[in-house]
Formats: C-alpha cells, sequence, structure tokens
C-alpha cells in the first residue's frame, strides 16, 4: 500500500475495486466504515454484489475482466471534465501527453458496452473521485489475477497520478496483500528478478554488491517465474525446494500441476501438514508453525512486526531458516551458520536499503513501516512524498484486452473464484480449527436466483461445472451476489478443486493466472427428484 | 503558527485545570476521564472502553465538579479550562461502593474464569477493590440466558450482565454490524439478535469483539473455555495474526505448553484491539494432532516414511547437489512461502542465489 491503514478512515472518496475487503481483509474493513460514518463516499467496482458493494454509494457490477475499460473511461471524463490535477501533472509526471490523446476514444459509453454498466455510472464515479481532495484508491486479487493483471493495475496508476492522490495523506493506490507475509517475502528477495530490498538482479552495481556478499558470481539474469519452472519440470528444472504452500491446491489447473510435479526428479516440501503437495515429494520436512517460532512478517502496508514464540514445537519441528541452512550447508554452500532468526534478520537489515534503518531489537515492537533507510529514520508510512523514487510518476498508454477465454457456446457462463471470510487458502490452517465448520461446511457455488430457476436448480443440488481443462462437482445456492451469467466459488476446499478448472491464460509479465475468469458449462448431474 | 488560530487552540499546554487539588493540563476535548487516566488517578469505570463513543451508563466514574451540585460522569464530561474536580472522596467511594452491590446482589457470579474474556475480570477486580461482595440488595436477576445458542466460539451467559452495552457498541460503532441489540428496559433489559435467535441467523461475523469488551464474562470465550479445566496460570505472548496482510496484533494465551486462546493487542498498530473470525479463533491447527511430527523420506517401496533429520537433510541436500552437477545451476528451483516468516524466505533465496549463481526463486502467486 501507498499509504497506512490508519488513512483508510481518512479519504473523501473512496474506490475499492476487485477487492471483497469485509471478506477478505476484514479488520481493514472497518477503518472503511469508519470513513463512511464520518461522511466519505464510496464506490466499488466488482462483478458480484460484495457486502462491500451494499455499502457503497455506487456499485458497478461490472462483467469479469473489464476493469481497464472502466478505468480508462473515469480517466477520460476526468480530462473531458478538466477534473485532473494540472499542476501535479506538470511537476510530477511523464507522457501525460500520449496518455490524454488515447484516453480520447475511451468515452464512457464505449466502457458501457464492455463493462455492461450504465455509462452514466461510470460518468458518476469517474466525477466524484475527480472532484475527491483525497481520492483513495484500493485493490486485491480481483484486479491482478488476470491475463491483464499489470495493465489493470497500472490504468489504476494512471488514475492516480492523474488526480494527484499520490503521495498524499489519506489518498494513494492502495494493494491489499492477501497473505500474512507475502510482502515479507518478497522483501526478502523470494522473486526471481530481485535481490532483497527490491534491488534488481539485473543492475550491475546490484550484481556487483551480491558478488562480494555471497562470496559467489551472480546470475545475470532474471529467473523464471514459479508458473515457467513447473512447466519445465522434468526438462531444465529437475529438483525442487517448495517452503509453505501447497502449490497443487492452490495454483491454476491443477491437473497439469501435478503431472508436472511428477516429473521432478527431486521434490522436497517444508510444510506443517501432509499437504497434497507433500505427498508427491521425495523428502518432507516438518517446520514450526506459527506460535511456536520467532521471526518476522511485513504487513500490508509494509509495517515490520515481530512474530514470537508462545508454544514449543510438535514433535521434532525445527523453523523454516534453520532447515533451509541445513539443506544449503549439507550442499556445501557457505554462509549459513545462522544460529537465530535474529541472525537472519540482521543479515537482511544490512543488505537491503528499505531495512537499513533497522535491526532485530528495532522491531520490537512493530512500530516502523518501511523504507527505513538509515538508523534514526522514523520510518515511512506514506510513500512518494515530494518525489518518486525513480523521479517522476510515468503514464501508460493501456488497451482494453478481453480475457483470454470468453464465454461461448459449449461454455456460456462466468465462473469467478476467490476466498470466503471463514476460509483461508486451501484450508490447511483454517480446515483443522474447531468450530469454522459450523458456519462453512461445504464448498457452495453461488448463482443468481434467477438463472437457478431458469437452469432448474434448488439449493443443495450437485452440477457438473466443466471448462476445456476438467470438471468438478459441486453444490449449488442461489445468492444475488452472482450477477446473472456469472457463478461464484472459493478455491478453499480439495472436495471442490476448482483450480482443475482455471488457467486459460497468464499475464503476460507476472504470469499470475487468470483465476478471476474461467468460462464454464453447468450441468445437473442426475435427473431431478421432481419435474 | 496559522492566523485564524488563537494562542490557546495553538498551544494545548495552556488549557489547565485542578485535579484532586494539583494543577494538570489538557487537550481540548479531552474528557475529564481521560485527564485522569493520564494523571494515574484510577477512577473506576465499567461500561467505558477507549475504543468506543463515551456512554455514560453505569454511573461508577462519576467525580465531584465544584460549583455543580451532583457528581457527574467523568468518561462522559469534557474538561474545560479552571475546572476544579475531585475523583476520590469519601461520598464517591461510598456511592461506587453501593453501586457495586447493587450490580453484585443481580448476578449470580462475581468470579468468572479469565479465559472468558479480555476485559472478563473488570467487575470482579472492581467488586474486590470496593469490598462489595455482599449479598444486600437480593434484587431480581435480569438477562435470560442464552447459553443453548450452540455456537462454538460465543458463550452467551445472560446471568452475568450488567446492561453496560459494550457489546452492543463495539458491534456497531467498531465493526459496523449492528448484529445484536438491547430489547425492554430496566430489570427486563436484555441483549439480543433480530427476531431474538441465533447469532448465526443474524449479521454476527463471530469476530468476537463483544466478547473481549464485556466487564463481566457473560459473553465468553467458548472455545478458550475449552482449557477452564488446565491447571497453572496463562501467560501471554504477544504476536501477529498469521492469516491476512493486514497483520493484527495478538497477544497468544497459553497454559504450559497448550495454547489455548488468542486476544486482540489493544495497542496493536494495525488493528488497535479489533480481530476477525479467522484471527480470533482460527488457531487450532498448530497443535492439531495431523501435524507433521518426523521428517519423511521415500522408500524404496515409494513410500514416505519418518526419518531422521540427519538422514531427511542428507537425503535432501543430495537430490540438489545431483541435479546441479548433471543438469546444472537452472536445473534446481526453489519457491517460497509467503506465509513463513521472512527469515524463510531470505535464507531460501540465499540458497539459491549464493548456492547456484541462479535466480531460479519465486513466491506464492496467489498475493
Ligand atoms: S453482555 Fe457484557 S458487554 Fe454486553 S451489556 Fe452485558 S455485561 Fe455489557
Ligand atoms: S485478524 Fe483477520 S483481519 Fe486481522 S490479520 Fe488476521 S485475518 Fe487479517
Ligand atoms: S464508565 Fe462512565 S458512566 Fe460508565
Amino acid at each position: 500500500m501507498s499509504n497506512p491503514l490508519v488513512d483508510m478512515e481518512k479519504p473523501d472518496v473512496i474506490f475499492a475495486i476487485g477487492t471483497n475487503m469485509t471478506e477478505c481483509h476484514p479488520v481493514a474493513a472497518l477503518r472503511l466504515k469508519k470513513a463512511i460514518q464520518r461522511g466519505a463516499k464510496m464506490i466499488v467496482a466488482d462483478p458480484r454484489r460484495i457486502p462491500l458493494a451494499e455499502m457503497a454509494h455506487l456499485y458497478l457490477p461490472i462483467r469479469v475482466g473489464s476493469d481497464v475499460a472502466l478505468i480508462s473511461a473515469m480517466c477520460h471524463v476526468i480530462v473531458r471534465d478538466g477534473l485532473q490535477d494540472h499542476d501535479y501533472i506538470a511537476s510530477r509526471t511523464r507522457e501525460s501527453e500520449a496518455l490524454f490523446e488515447h484516453l480520447e476514444k475511451c468515452t464512457p459509453e464505449w466502457a458501457a458496452e464492455i463493462c455492461q454498466v450504465p455509462a452514466a455510472d461510470i460518468e458518476q464515479a469517474a466525477r466524484w473521485y475527480g472532484a475527491a481532495d483525497r481520492g483513495a484508491i484500493y485493490y486485491t486479487l480481483g484486479i491482478t489475477e488476470h491475463v491483464c493483471g499489470v495493465d489493470n493495475v497500472q490504468s489504476l496508476s494512471n488514475l492516480a497520478l492523474l488526480t494527484g492522490n499520490l503521495g498524499k495523506e489519506g489518498a494513494g493506490l492502495n494493494p491489499m496483500r492477501g497473505q500474512n507475509n507475502v510482502q515479507g517475502s518478497g522483501d526478502a528477495g523470494g522473486v526471481p528478478a530481485n535481490f532483497p530490498g527490491f534491488q534488481s538482479v539485473t543492475d550491475p552495481a546490484n550484481q556487483e554488491k551480491f558478488e562480494k556478499l555471497y562470496g559467489k558470481k551472480v546470475d545475470l539474469e532474471k529467473g523464471i517465474t514459479k508458473i515457467t519452472a513447473l512447466n519445465r519440470a522434468g526438462e531444465q528444472i529437475r529438483a525442487m525446494l517448495i517452503d509453505g504452500e501447497n502449490t497443487v491446491v492452490s495454483d491454476a489447473d491443477r491437473k497439469h500441476g501435478e503431472a508436472q510435479l511428477r516429473k521432478l526428479d527431486h521434490l522436497v516440501v517444508i510444510d506443517l501438514f501432509l499437504t497434497e503437495t507433500a505427498e508427491m515429494a521425495d523428502v518432507v520436512l516438518p517446520a514450526t508453525a506459527w506460535g511456536e517460532t520467532d521471526g518476522s512478517q511485513v504487513n500490508t502496508e509494509r509495517r515490520v512486526q515481530r512474530l514470537r514464540a508462545a508454544v514449543p514445537p510438535q514433535g521434532q519441528a525445527k523453523p523454516d531458516w534453520w532447515i533451509i541452512s541445513q539443506i544449503a550447508k549439507r550442499c556445501g554452500i557457505p554462509g549459513f551458520e545462522f544460529t537465530s532468526a535474529a541472525d537472519v534478520f540482521n543479515e537482511l537489515c544490512s543488505l537491503s536499503p528499505i531495512y537499513a534503518g533497522l535491526d532485530w531489537d528495532l522491531i520490537e515492537r512493530g512500530e516502523y513501516q518501511w523504507p527505513v533507510p538509515h538508523k534514526g529514520h522514523p520510518g515511512t508510512p506514506v510513500l512518494h512524498q515530494g518525489e518518486f523514487k525513480n523521479g517522476r510518476g510515468i503514464f501508460k498508454v493501456i488497451d482494453y484486452r478481453p480475457p483470454a477465454e470468453t464465454v461461448s457456446a459449449s461454455f456460456p457462463v462466468w465462473l469467478t473464484t476467490g476466498r470466503r471470510l471463514q476460509a483461508y487458502h486451501t484450508r490447511t490452517q483454517t480446515g483443522r480449527t474447531a468450530g469454522i465448520e459450523y458456519l462453512l461446511a461445504e464448498e457452495l457455488l453461488e448463482i443468481h436466483p434467477d438463472d437457478m430457476r431458469e437452469w432448474k436448480l434448488q439449493d443443495g443440488d450437485t452440477v457438473n461445472m466443466s471448462s476445456s481443462r476438467g470438471s468438478v462437482e459441486v453444490k449449488v445456492k442461489a445468492s444475488a451476489k452472482s450477477p446473472r451469467g456469472t457463478v461464484f466459488c472459493s478455491f478453499s476446499f480439495n472436495e471442490v478443486p476448482v483450480n482443475f478448472l482455471i488457467g486459460g491464460g497468464f499475464d503476460p509479465v507476472t504470469e499470475t493466472a487468470e483465476f478471476k475468469v474461467c468460462p464454464v458449462r453447468i450441468e445437473r448431474t442426475a435427473a431431478p427428484a421432481r419435474s | 503558527m496559522p492566523p485564524h488560530m488563537t494562542a490557546i487552540e495553538a498551544s494545548p499546554t495552556l488549557l489547565t485545570m485542578t485535579l484532586d487539588g494539583e494543577e494538570v493540563s489538557f487537550t481540548r476535548g479531552e474528557t475529564i476521564y481521560e485527564v485522569s487516566r493520564r494523571h494515574a488517578k484510577d477512577v473506576p469505570t465499567l461500561c467505558y472502553d477507549p475504543r468506543l463513543d463515551p456512554f455514560g451508563g453505569c454511573r461508577m466514574c462519576v467525580v465531584e465538579v465544584e460549583g455543580v451540585r451532583n457528581p457527574v460522569a467523568s468518561c462522559t464530561t469534557k474538561a474545560t479550562p479552571g475546572m476544579v474536580v475531585r475523583t476520590h472522596t469519601d461520598a464517591l467511594e461510598g456511592h461506587r461502593k453501593t453501586l457495586l452491590e447493587m450490580v453484585v446482589s443481580e448476578n449470580r457470579q462475581v468470579d468468572v474464569d479469565p479465559l472468558r474474556g479480555y476485559a472478563s475480570q473488570e467487575l470482579t477486580q472492581l467488586v474486590d477493590r470496593y469490598e462489595a461482595r455482599t449479598g444486600r440488595f437480593r434484587g431480581k436477576k435480569s438477562g435470560t440466558s442464552k447459553t443453548g445458542d450452540p455456537n462454538p466460539f460465543i458463550l452467551r451467559d445472560y446471568e452475568q450482565c450488567i446492561s453496560c452495552y459494550r457489546c452492543v457498541r463495539v458491534c456497531a460503532e467498531q465493526e459496523g454490524d449492528y448484529a445484536i441489540s438491547v430489547a425492554n428496559r430496566g430489570f427486563a433489559t436484555q441483549i439480543t439478535t433480530e427476531f431474538d435467535g441465533l447469532l448465526k441467523e443474524s449479521t454476527c461475523t463471530f469476530c468476537g469483539q463483544c466478547v473481549q469488551t464485556c466487564p463481566t464474562g457473560a459473553l465468553a470465550d467458548r472455545k478458550s473455555l475449552r482449557a477452564e479445566a488446565l491447571p497453572g496460570p496463562i501467560t501471554e505472548t504477544r504476536t501477529v495474526c498469521t492469516y491476512c496482510g493486514v497483520g493484527c496484533a495478538v497477544d497468544l494465551m497459553t497454559k504450559g505448553e497448550k495454547l489455548v486462546g488468542v486476544r486482540p493487542a489493544m495497542d496493536g498498530p494495525a488493528n488497535e484491539g479489533a480481530l476477525c473470525i479467522k484471527g480470533q479463533f482460527a488457531y487450532d491447527f498448530v497443535q492439531h494432532p495431523d501435524r507433521l511430527k518426523t521428517p519423511l523420506v521415500r522408500d524404496a517401496s515409494g513410500e514416505l516414511v519418518p526419518a531422521s533429520w540427519d538422514e531427511a537433510l542428507d537425503r535432501a541436500a543430495a537430490g540438489f547437489v545431483k541435479a546441479n552437477a548433471e543438469h546444472g545451476r537452472h536445473s534446481v528451483y526453489a519457491i517460497s512461502s509467503g506465509r513463513a516468516p521472512t527469515e524463510a524466505s531470505y535464507t531460501l533465496q540465499k540458497f539459491i542465489r549464493a548456492g547456484f549463481a541462479s535466480n531460479h526463486v519465486d513466491n506464492c502467486s496467489r498475493g
């Protein structure tokens, strides 16, 4: 997030797009509720009538995958009506001319057809956001898990830059991180393109720095993504170490994923449980769980906080850093003499510019938000104040592209997937919690009541849902949250492995799968018991 | 100083009042209670929760203000310059004791297990402080027990309820859920859901905030109470929720080696005392019997069988060394976790970068 969580109570206009915040980030959503009580206006764009939509002053039920069209049309209206921040554009951005020219054809009428919402509503959204003193944008995977995920984010960035909402208190461009420490994992360099601290692996200065630090020649090229690596399993990729991720259930196109993992010569999995992925491994190593482990964790507002052990490990479980260090040592790799999580964290601080002002003792109370460039620096709750890291904010010309697969005669219904309040990911944890089944016993496919009627379905009926990749059986439930022609289910239940169906396309830059859009066909499994 | 501000507004230190004979400063908008608290006056409260709008229902926090005939509720009265306030006179203490005796006489049980909730000991502590454990007012009891609500998270034991409305207020003001409300008045007062039904059928999200603010244990953490019979003191350890990216700070409650519950950290920077159902209640996985207890390796017949750490780590390492030797440095790949601590990802990427001169590392895509 460009801005801190406390800022969520401060905007005049909230634009929430592709985020089911009350279910996925419930405590952050409380702050939006406070902003609304204070008088803020909220615009929600989401294909599903999620709880946030019920709280909105303007709800745009856009067709799945049509975000770029909506955002471009909002930019069009802002420029047409002169609501842009001229000073900000002149002093802090580049390449506005190209964008303005491109925006001319992105009229609300054009977008209305693609998004399937009234042009007047798009105009209204644009005028509210454009006129706001503090306009804040919030988004989640509803924006990124598309073939055009990067385009979606860049369109939102255009919108925020156009209106001077980046680098301002109570405003900003705010992705909400889904997993507890996906931010920390990226910060630490667990990505193919960056050394720790988002230092590009292709920058010669960084290469030299890490060659010295790690005492080893470094790779001059970016690594491949996880998706590509899986595709190359058994060919280029022969051995894989997977830490704490149930790749098999959580990734797109599950059949393909399983088949690929089987092609590896060597698979090592570190996890708490014998997950579906761990069951395929040659070696499974038991890690300590949350509550048994000391360490650090970084939240969505870049706040670095301490994790503390409260109970002893189960059985012989060991901390992840210990396990990985032991493997490294036994491979003969130097530099793994760590004796505690503090050792590891302090090494990370020593070579990451955004953590340079931190150490293990300083994060004791969790008051720092990175970047903390030097000791004594108070941290940076609001990013981009005064200046962008690379000078100026750059506008990008983005064309709308349809999803990789669109509905057709054989797959006439849109499936979109996501999470539920009471379940987390593949339920390896919430599924093992007493009481959760009282609220969420099984996965139910949500279908609009009129579609239920038209397709002659009743609550609890079982259907066969198929895409070009496979099919699953799932029980159905009428829900006005789903728009007509679009159905929803979560990916949390192994009994309903929807990820077998998904995987029609990937974002060309991030290779994130299009989890949010998949054309499917829905058929009753058995003849109905009634006429 | 901006021109429209007066000297007093711009320098709050100039605002002063007299508190128990001492001149103290305050900032505009502070209540008498907040000023007293900053000066460690220990004014007792029951219906007060610093996160909620002042309510003024219980009258425990009353103080004397010179020139005002009746004592005023300090939690709802704003401090004003020159005000002279007394917080602990004999009359006030007598009033507080009587109030507590009335409350106690209405209540079945003063001593409740601290596992019930964060604030569950507030009434007990006040009763002890004011030696108010008498049976003087053998009055009627208010509220009807809803212990029949089978939800596994929140025990609704309204026999203990003192109608402070903290639960109702936290649900409305903090959560914006409005799942519970107050029905009737006086002795018939009752905390209820719409149509007097089960919480599951209301808009309740089971965030547990009502449990944590209840000063009597009338609303209680049913999951924690599973450990009521376990011996030993409760220890608290500060950590951060393991589910989503909000990063709510929590205190883990343990008895011996058993994890028995989670409390929201009222001073948590991201959550300021709030939690959702996952952070509040979804912790059983930690000590679940399904946890892996030993390393496993695949044996000759293809089965995963328990192994020693030494054996398993050697097997793990050998496979990477072999791949590297036979197929080159780019044949090894690692996937780091967005769920594990940062130290896990750091060591994993170093393993790949320093070990194989490669950038073949990625984390989960479901950011
Ligand atoms: S249930 Fe607890 S918090 Fe709610 S009114 Fe009664 S005593 Fe107060
Ligand atoms: S308590 Fe809920 S909102 Fe807070 S970090 Fe945990 S899952 Fe997220
Ligand atoms: S605490 Fe002030 S009236 Fe209850």
